[in-house]
């Protein structure tokens, strides 16, 4: 259950990339530095890995030097919590079962590779104006089908709660390096 | 219909959803690859159904399968079609699926760029931020091409939503098409004082990732950045510009002194580690980039340096990482104030992070001196042992290599200890570098003359133990070093004490299983060694003894000869046909030893690695011209099968000819050196043959014997480095004694030992003389070596075609190219769009070809002095900022010191001024006066800067007027061109009008507010009355009743400058135009909003441009006949002729084409191009003035200015 963003990659190549990251992220201490120099895989040596740990959940990003380490911590921190404030109490599952929306906050902090934008307020109240959009286009046509969604969902317990592997979202500002 | 609609929605309640899929994928763990291909069939079918609801929640889910690495591509057909859905939440759907799935090679792409533009122009801003943002992900060459125009003009788009993303894309339009890139720019930069916060932060975004590729194109923007700099308080805005800052540095370090103030006062004042951080990285730039001359920045230094440590000292491992980094970066310039922190850094080695332990190595690299450098590395050797990954240990490998081979081996004071440092390093198992381990151990004995005894000793012991090194050699590239062994004992048998023993160890069967080329290089040394022991025995006579050892090598070489490698094989049967005929000879009691060892004669001098590239090539030799025409292909058959065989045959028939044994040799020789040539590890063979034959400096050269006696240097085992870390103390202390000795003859020994005592500790790396005097044969160059140094840049890089001159004026050319007519019909036939977009790219350079020629060359002209201009601009700002900040000005404004008006300082640049003129005066000449003013601005500012004194900048210009037409060194009185426009309570205006050389029908009106009240001034906006003629040109949108915002607010007593641009039509009248200015006053009262009226005069005096001319030329034109003539004459003038002069100069902007006595031709040009020619004549107490002009009506206009300025004299 890994949440990727990669573009302009071969199929293979990235779920390389995130085996190899996956491998690289999780066998760390807790209390190491949350920065790993780029290799080969992530192209080249301008390149990092900057993660952060949540509980279950790895949050990944690859930059290059023009971003600063400790901003895109801040960055992780923002995103984090913007998810908290859209899924109201996040939890790994909601980010498994929802990765759309996940998708679709994450492109509102960044865009094709670039810091968009950074302040939560700003990204809170543009996903709320589009979900409260998506909600006015669904309208009565979209009833039934929340209705089933609400049944189906009732089923969620039986699932297994424990489980080990993380979210990785790998994002690739600047691009470009990868061809 | 409604009834379908119901059956679809139903149908939608059994189809999966994304949370099914997800589910049901998690319930599936043993069988998923099954599970998904079901579920893939499922959406097939789900996508060939007509509901758009159904199709979107199949590329939903598609979009998840792809995530898990399932190939999707062939949906995106369908992808296209849910993008283009009209609901929000579906098109949302596909946007995402395509900015996942497509890339560059996607195929339909081009079907998405009608859709594409739809949605960026729809009404509904999340649709256009959707479209956006998918974009962002899978733009091409052809997409950026055909949308660049339609996000451009959503960068002025109302929403500061849209706008930051059309902004940020940009980027990516700028990539895939860089043509772009200047079109857009200006707009670009006008975001970057966008109201919205997060427009600028994207622009600034843009605009840093832009400039870090091609910095040197964005330096003009250097003052608007500063002026973010100060005034912004979004650290993540902040630090985009301190990074850019730290990457403009490097070119000009002018810009470094002016940061360093604001930044050390970032670093004392943010709370934010990461700003804290990044303004300590940027001063650290600076630093670099004034390293030279600038002595008096330690304090900089040493601030940066403190508070690097207070970040490694964190316990936050992250702050450690990057501490350390930028602490690297100090290294680099000055070493000194790191070393001081060495026992910190020494620490970091002991983390249990792996990346702050490489950190902490590259950062020793730095630091090591001939003093520390044996304690660091002994540190780094009990690493390697407690070392646990072998990633981490190889790395440890490779720095101690680099440690200690720096610089030419700079530190390195007792090469034997590094030998036996290289030695311990080879029983490391599983090391991937012995390779490089190897590379030293040759570059060290060959280079290093006087140590070759020893390191031949070492390596025979290496020798000896091979079957330690070598006995898992399939997954250890260890044994690369007994390539060097084999190599060094050979080439320098003569050092061998026990050649035989050597020998013989390179014999032993075991060496079979050695990887080949080891082998190859272990049969060539054999037979050196031999050489040199069958030399040996024939001097002392020993004939058995070298029958015996010959007989020892044909026993033993057909081993080599079996070998399955096609090298050690010809090498070995080529060799033991030699030994056998040398054996031959042995028989006959010939002595053969001194032609044995003739085959390995002479000295290998190590070759720099570029030589071989800076050979020149000789004329006449075309490298790639054909030798002999390539063979047709049935001939390159023939060439295969070439064995040993033929090669024996050939040498058989020569050994029945023993008569021609030296020609033999020679050419053996020559074969020998074919193969040197052939063979890498030869490359460090000299190229010219002169130099082979020097004999080897005598081994007088090495001076401290006498420590070497004291231990026993041949230790059995292997020696441990340690001791010489030991002796090496020993020895320095001996030095020292004995300098100690010689200063102090006089001293007795206990003053002497007490004295020695001290000194240890302040001995510094100059005292300490290395053990071994070794001339470390500094590696050859060809003779004629280029010695240019290429840079070899990929020209690949996509950056590159980024690199566009953005100062330069747009081209009529270069514009973005736009549809005109929208194709209504859905995007079926991509090709039908494509076609007129061509043709019209095609018809339009035709239309405007001829005007285009004309104005280019014209253009030229002008580009070049616009860019001097520019330059000068920001010299100028560069220049004159330090000495106000000196001077504690407010910094919020830098760029205001330059039209800063400061009335105590108005006394003193007047005197200095004239001190300056009497300087210039001197070297003047009324020609080239342009490059002149360039330096002398310079030398000034450069005065300024010592002096600290302040200079009114129109005083400055006016300077550069009267060198216009001074020949003589009169003082003058200060004139500024600036007049009063208006005035209040709250605020001064006064205004300079200047042709602008780039267009032909507009001027730069400059205005320069000051604020003369107590209050705050803001939302400052100029409004003029357009006439018919004379238009103020207003941002693109804004209508004729729109004001033009000045781009800055007042603090009170500020003042600034702002301009504005006018289009004139015609220029042979002069005009007034009506304005206000409205502004809003804040003071602690609250805030009103006030106005004030003006009248904007363009004189025609205003649309001339000082322009040079030549005496000739001039000549030419008044004989040309083309202009009409006028003429004015003024009485009651008193002033000098020169003053005179320098007024017409410097208020109509005319130069002095001649002077004789008192008369004086002058020349003048209008922006569109008319000549204006002045004859001034000085009577007694009148001037009268002959003009001559292309346009009666402008010279008659500029005469009665030019009265109206002389009356007043």
């Amino acid at each position: 259950q890994k949440s990727t963003r990669r573009v302009n990659a071969s199929e293979d190549t990235q779920q390389q990339i995130i085996r190899e990251t996956f491998h690289l992220v999780s066998k760390r201490d807790e209390n190491v530095c949350n920065f790993l120099e780029g290799g080969l895989l992530i192209g080249g040596s301008d390149n990092k890995l900057i993660y952060r740990h949540y509980a279950t959940l790895y949050f990944v990003f690859c930059v290059d030097s023009s971003e600063s380490e400790l901003g895109i911590l801040d960055l992780i921190q923002v995103f984090v919590e913007t998810l908290d404030k859209c899924f109201e109490n996040v939890c790994e599952l909601d980010l498994i079962f929802h990765v759309d929306k996940v998708h679709n906050i994450l492109a509102e902090m960044v865009m094709g590779g670039m810091v968009l934008e950074t302040n939560m307020n700003e990204i809170v109240t543009q996903i709320d104006a589009q979900n409260k959009l998506e909600k006015s286009e669904a309208g009565l046509a979209g009833a039934p089908a929340r209705a089933v969604s609400a049944v189906k969902n009732m089923n969620l317990p039986e699932i297994p709660r424990n489980i080990n592997i993380g979210d990785i979202s790998i994002k690739v500002p600047n691009l470009p390096s990868f061809k | 219909m409604a009834l379908k609609m119901v059956k679809g929605s139903i149908d939608r309640m059994f189809d999966k959803n994304l949370q099914d899929l997800v589910r049901g994928i998690r319930n599936h763990k043993e069988d998923e690859a099954k599970y998904i291909s079901q579920c893939i069939d499922e959406i097939k079918q789900e996508l060939k159904q007509d509901n758009i609801a159904v199709k979107a929640n199949a590329v939903c889910k598609l979009t998840y399968l792809q995530m898990l690495g399932y190939d999707i591509s062939w949906a995106a057909f369908n992808i296209i079609e849910v993008m283009s859905a009209s609901k929000f939440t579906f098109k949302r759907v596909g946007y995402l699926a395509a900015s996942q799935c497509f890339h560059e090679g996607t195929d339909v792409i081009m079907l998405t760029t009608n859709q594409i533009r739809k949605d960026l122009s729809s009404p509904n801003q999340y649709d256009t931020g959707v479209a956006l943002t998918g974009l962002s992900c899978f733009v091409t060459p052809d997409l950026a091409r055909d949308l660049a125009n339609d996000i451009m003009t959503l960068m002025s788009h109302t929403k500061p939503y849209i706008r930051k993303k059309a902004v940020l894309i940009m980027y990516k339009v700028f990539l895939k098409y860089p043509e772009s890139l200047r079109p857009a720019f200006p707009r670009l930069k006008e975001k970057l004082e966008d109201p919205d916060p997060g427009v600028q932060s994207a622009a600034v975004n843009v605009i840093c990732e832009l400039a870090r590729r091609n910095p040197k194109n964005y330096l003009s923007l250097a003052p608007l950045f500063f002026k973010l700099m100060t005034s912004s308080t979004n650290n993540w805005v902040l630090i985009k510009i301190i990074k850019l800052f730290g990457a403009l540095t490097p070119l000009e370090p002018r810009l470094g002194k002016k940061l360093i103030e604001p930044l050390t006062n970032l670093i004392h004042s943010t709370s934010a580690m990461s700003l804290l951080y990044e303004c300590v990285n940027t001063v650290i730039a600076v630093l670099i980039s004034l390293s030279s001359g600038m002595p008096n920045h330690s304090a900089s230094i040493q601030l940066c340096v403190q508070k690097l440590r207070i970040l490694i000292e964190d316990s936050d491992q992250n702050l450690k990482y990057l501490g350390l980094l930028a602490m690297s970066k100090i290294l680099k310039t000055h070493p000194k104030s790191v070393q001081s922190h060495k026992d910190l850094i020494l620490q970091c080695l002991d983390d249990k992070d792996e990346s702050i332990r490489l950190r902490a190595l590259d950062l020793l690299y730095g630091m090591v001196s001939k003093k520390n450098l044996m304690e660091i590395v002994k540190k780094l050797m009990i690493h390697v042992d407690k070392a646990e990954g072998t990633t981490y240990r190889d790395e440890l490998l490779t720095k101690i290599i680099d440690i200690c081979s720096q610089a030419n081996y700079q530190y390195i004071t007792n090469f034997e200890w590094y030998i036996s440092i290289l030695v311990e390093l080879t029983r490391l198992e599983g090391t991937r570098h012995g390779h490089l381990i190897a590379a030293q151990m040759l570059d060290v004995a060959i280079r290093v003359k006087a140590i070759r005894k020893f390191a031949v000793s070492q390596m025979a012991m290496l020798l000896d133990n091979a079957h330690l090194i070598a006995s898992n050699t399939q997954r250890n590239g260890i044994c690369e070093v007994l390539y060097a062994a084999a190599w060094i004992c050979g080439e320098f048998s003569e050092h061998l004490q026990e050649p035989h023993q050597t020998l013989e160890a390179m014999l032993r069967p075991k060496v079979t299983t050695l990887p080949g080329h080891i082998q190859a290089v272990y049969v060539q040394n054999m037979v050196k060694l031999y050489a040199s022991i069958l030399q040996q025995k024939e001097q002392s006579e020993e004939k058995d003894a070298a029958q015996e050892i010959t007989q020892l090598m044909i026993d033993r070489l057909p081993q080599f000869v079996q070998s399955a490698d096609l090298e050690v094989q010809e090498r070995a049967s080529c060799i033991l046909q030699l030994i056998k005929y040398i054996q031959k000879l042995q028989t006959k009691e010939v002595p053969v030893a001194e032609e044995v060892i003739a085959l390995f004669a002479g000295e290998l001098n190590p070759v720099a690695p570029k030589a071989q590239k800076k050979v020149p090539v000789p004329e006449g030799l075309d490298l790639d011209a054909w030798i002999n025409e390539p063979p047709s292909d049935s001939d390159s058959e023939d060439e295969k099968p070439k064995t040993i065989f033929h090669d024996e045959e050939q040498r058989h028939s020569k050994h029945r000819q023993p008569e021609i044994d030296e020609e033999e040799l020679a050419r053996r020789r020559e074969a020998r050196k074919q193969e040197q040539a052939n063979n890498p590890f030869y490359i460090k063979s000299s190229p010219s043959p002169q130099k082979r034959y020097q004999d080897t400096p005598g081994v007088e050269h090495i001076p401290v014997v006498q420590i070497d006696l004291s231990v026993p240097l041949k230790v059995p085992g292997i020696p441990m480095s340690d001791q010489y870390v030991k002796l090496e103390e020993e020895r320095r202390h001996k030095q020292k004694l004995e300098k100690d000795k010689k200063k102090k003859k006089q001293k007795k020994e206990k003053k002497g030992k007490h004295r020695r005592h001290n000194s240890l500790h302040t001995e510094s790396d100059e005292d300490i003389a290395p053990a071994q005097q070794v001339d470390i044969i500094t590696e050859e160059m060809p003779e004629n070596a280029l010695p240019s140094d290429e840079d070899d840049k990929d020209p690949n890089d996509p950056y590159k075609a980024l690199d566009i001159d953005l100062d330069k004026p747009l081209a009529d050319s270069e514009k973005l190219p736009v549809q005109r007519h929208r194709n209504a019909e859905t995007p079926k036939s991509p090709e039908k769009e494509e076609i007129p977009v061509i043709e019209k790219k095609s018809k339009k350079p035709k239309k405007k070809e001829k005007k285009h020629k004309e104005k280019e060359r014209e253009k030229e002209k002008k580009k070049e002095k616009e860019k001097e201009k520019k330059g000068e601009d920001l010299d100028f700002w560069l220049s004159a900022a330090p000495s106000a900040a000196s001077t504690a000005q407010s910094p919020n404004e830098p760029s205001l010191n330059t039209v800063m008006a400061v009335p105590e300082d108005y006394e003193e640049p007047k005197k200095e001024e004239r001190e300056d003129e009497d300087d210039d005066e001197e070297k003047k000449s009324s020609k080239h006066k342009k490059k002149k003013h360039k330096k002398e601005k310079e030398e000034k500012s450069k005065d300024k800067k010592k002096s600290r004194k302040k200079k009114h900048p129109s005083e400055e210009e006016q300077v550069e007027a009267i060198q216009n037409g001074t020949l003589d060194d009169e003082p003058l009185p200060p004139m500024s061109s600036y007049c009063l426009l208006a005035e209040n309570t709250f605020i001064k205006m006064t205004y300079d009008i200047q042709g602008n050389l780039q267009k032909d029908s507009q001027v730069t009106v400059s205005v320069i507010f000051e604020n003369k009240s107590d209050s705050f001034l803001k939302s400052m906006e100029l409004n003029v009355l357009d006439s018919l003629n004379t238009k103020m040109s207003r941002p693109e949108g804004a209508s004729v009743h729109d004001g033009v915002p000045v781009p800055f607010q007042l603090p009170p007593g500020i003042s600034n400058e702002a301009q504005f641009v006018f289009t004139v039509q015609s220029i042979i009248m002069a005009q007034k135009l009506k304005g206000t200015l409205s502004f809003i006053v804040k003071n602690d009262e609250g805030s009103t909003h006030e106005k004030l009226d003006f009248k904007l005069h363009f004189s025609c005096t205003s649309y001339l441009i000082t322009t040079p001319c030549y005496s000739d030329a001039f000549a030419k034109l008044l004989e040309s006949g083309e202009l009409s003539m006028n003429s004015i004459k003024v009485d009651g003038i008193s002033i000098s002729f020169q003053h005179l002069l320098a007024k017409i100069c410097f208020h109509h902007h005319f130069s002095v084409v001649e002077r004789v006595d008192s008369c004086a031709s002058m020349y003048s040009r209008s922006i569109q191009g008319h000549h204006v020619c002045l004859l001034v004549k000085k009577g007694e107490n009148s001037v009268s003035v002959d003009g001559k002009c292309s346009d009666p009506t402008l010279l008659s206009n500029l005469l009665d200015e030019m009265r109206e300025t002389l009356a007043k004299c």
